[in-house]
């Protein structure tokens, strides 16, 4: 009687242990705010999350001239998401938010996404609705001082946060993170459930 | 920004120069120029909004300036260095914390450094030297007095403060707090959450406090009080700075950017992330270690003081050693 009371613990402790695997990427469950914004999306009108609701959802903040971070973590977004099933991969958006709306107007912004794929959705907003929005996941932006062409360069975060299909806050990821680990993160936000 | 400030400058003397071109009276144009020079008292006001309000800081840093300026009112008030002591020590570590200086604090290494180095060195240091508890319990309504002094003095509250303000616990938690926080996952969390983000912030300034109190509290040492040895206390600051030394250095030094939360945050302005931690390095490393040097003289020079008072005289063995120091 007391070997099976034994054995039924040790089994529920490796389901439980299971189910609560590490997350590869930084785990952030419960640390930050779930996912809530209002922004303008690439037809120029409003988006807010809801927009978003049912899928997995990655944001970072970038701008359009960005000349190495954000090409290169979108191109990396871009890959893991070709080694998704497609079923999977259709339950993922990558919200692309430009801190730069002086340059990156909706159409512009509708250009720059087409080109990493289907998923990938180009937000702005007024300077009080991206201040708000960063503000809320303790992030920040700058800009540097124009040089003669009227160029500069937006100082902005360089991680991607994961929320799962209902709005919650996972993971953060970062630039050193390995495409396997954002792979696996990924495929367990789609499949999470609320 | 500096340019246009000079424009209007210009302008304003302008007018000044032809008051009949202009239409403009004396008066007028003494509110003109006024006007002209709002904004930057805008900036200011924007400034002291608080980026992350944290009531419980706000609240606890007023009822404090309340019950202080209570306190001067009712009974003999010290001396105006200690009153700007007080001051301006609570109002720097409220200053550092719920104002726009936190947004700064929270996104560049080397502005956090100087908030902790005014939530755990000058702004508990300057409090400290003012003496204030004298001051605030006075100013306390007879009934909480009472009910405050018999909770300090109960068993559970006497044996905590008693075993932390130990010159060991106390030198190893003031050096510790500084280095756990600086962890680098740990530092990652901190800045991440709100949360651990409060709580590091409350640590060091507790511990700033108790620290300095341990250091600097007026009382001499000898009689019933159990109040540190003067040499105990200078040595327990000699100690303490040498890690803080060795961690500012390591800091300021060590090329690879270990602190990648500011890399993941973004920056208030485009900072190099290497000028940044180096200079965080600094601060963690020249001003805090000063600190100790500078609680050192003040220790020496009440040391002399006291031995020279029981001496009975000026001529007494105390006069080794040369007045240095200040007397807040």
């Amino acid at each position: 009687m007391y070997n099976r009371f034994l054995a039924a613990a040790l089994l529920a402790a490796t389901i439980t242990g299971c189910q609560s695997e590490e997350w590869q990427t930084k785990d952030i469950s419960g640390v930050m705010p779930d996912l809530a914004f209002s922004l303008t999306g690439e037809q120029g009108t409003p988006v807010t999350e809801k927009a978003f609701a049912g899928n997995a959802t990655l944001l970072f903040f970038g701008f359009t001239s960005c000349p190495d971070v954000c090409p290169t973590t979108l191109a990396r977004l871009s890959t893991v998401l070709d080694k998704l099933p497609e079923e999977e991969r259709r339950q993922v958006r990558v919200l692309f938010v430009s801190v730069d709306p002086e340059r990156d107007d909706p159409e512009h912004l509708r250009k720059y996404t087409e080109y990493y794929g289907p998923e990938f959705v180009g937000l702005t907003g007024t300077q009080d609705e991206l201040r708000a929005l960063t503000k809320r996941y303790r992030v920040t932006y700058s800009y540097a001082e124009p040089d003669e062409n009227g160029d500069y360069a937006v100082s902005h975060s360089s991680a991607v946060f994961g929320f799962a299909p209902d709005g919650r806050i996972r993971v953060l990821m970062r630039d050193d993170d390995g495409t396997e680990a954002i792979l696996a993160d990924l495929r367990r936000l789609v499949n999470e459930r609320g | 920004m500096a340019c246009s400030v000079e424009l209007r400058f210009e302008h304003a003397g302008q007018a000044a120069a032809n008051p009949h071109q202009s239409g403009l009276s004396a008066a007028s144009q003494q509110r003109e120029l006024i006007r002209r020079h709002m904004p930057p008292l805008s900036e200011i006001a924007a400034f002291l909004r608080p980026y992350t309000a944290e009531p419980l800081i706000a609240a606890l840093c007023a009822a404090t300036a309340l019950l202080y300026f209570r306190g001067l009112s009712r009974g003999e008030p010290p001396g105006n260095w200690a009153i700007a002591g007080f001051i301006v020590g609570l109002g720097s570590m409220y200053l550092v914390t719920q104002t726009r200086f936190d947004y700064f604090a929270q996104y560049l290494f080397f502005m956090h450094r100087v908030q902790h180095l005014v939530l755990h060195h000058v702004g508990p240091m300057l409090i400290v030297l003012a003496n204030p508890l004298p001051i605030l319990v006075r100013a306390l309504p007879e009934r909480p007095r009472h009910r405050a002094q018999s909770l300090w003095h109960s068993a559970p509250i006497s044996v905590l403060y008693k075993s932390i303000q130990h010159p060991a616990p106390a030198g190893f938690l003031f050096v510790g707090l500084i280095y756990f926080w600086l962890i680098p996952s740990i530092h990652f969390d901190a800045m991440l959450s709100r949360f651990q983000y409060n709580l590091m912030n409350w640590t060091m300034a507790v511990d700033g406090i108790l620290f300095w109190w341990l250091v600097l509290n007026p009382r001499a040492p000898d009689g019933a009080n159990g109040s540190l040895g003067y040499g105990k206390r200078c040595l327990l600051l000699a100690l303490v700075m040498f890690p803080q030394i060795l961690i500012g250095a390591y800091i300021a030094l060590s090329d690879s950017a270990a602190y990648g939360i500011y890399e993941v945050c973004g920056r208030p302005w485009p900072i190099q992330s290497d000028t940044d931690q180096t200079l965080a390095g600094l601060i963690t490393w020249i001003p805090a270690s000063m600190m100790s040097v500078v609680g050192m003289l003040i220790v020496l020079s009440r040391w002399q003081r006291h031995e020279r008072a029981q001496n009975g005289g000026p001529d007494g063995t105390g006069g080794r050693i040369s007045t240095v120091g200040g007397r807040m």
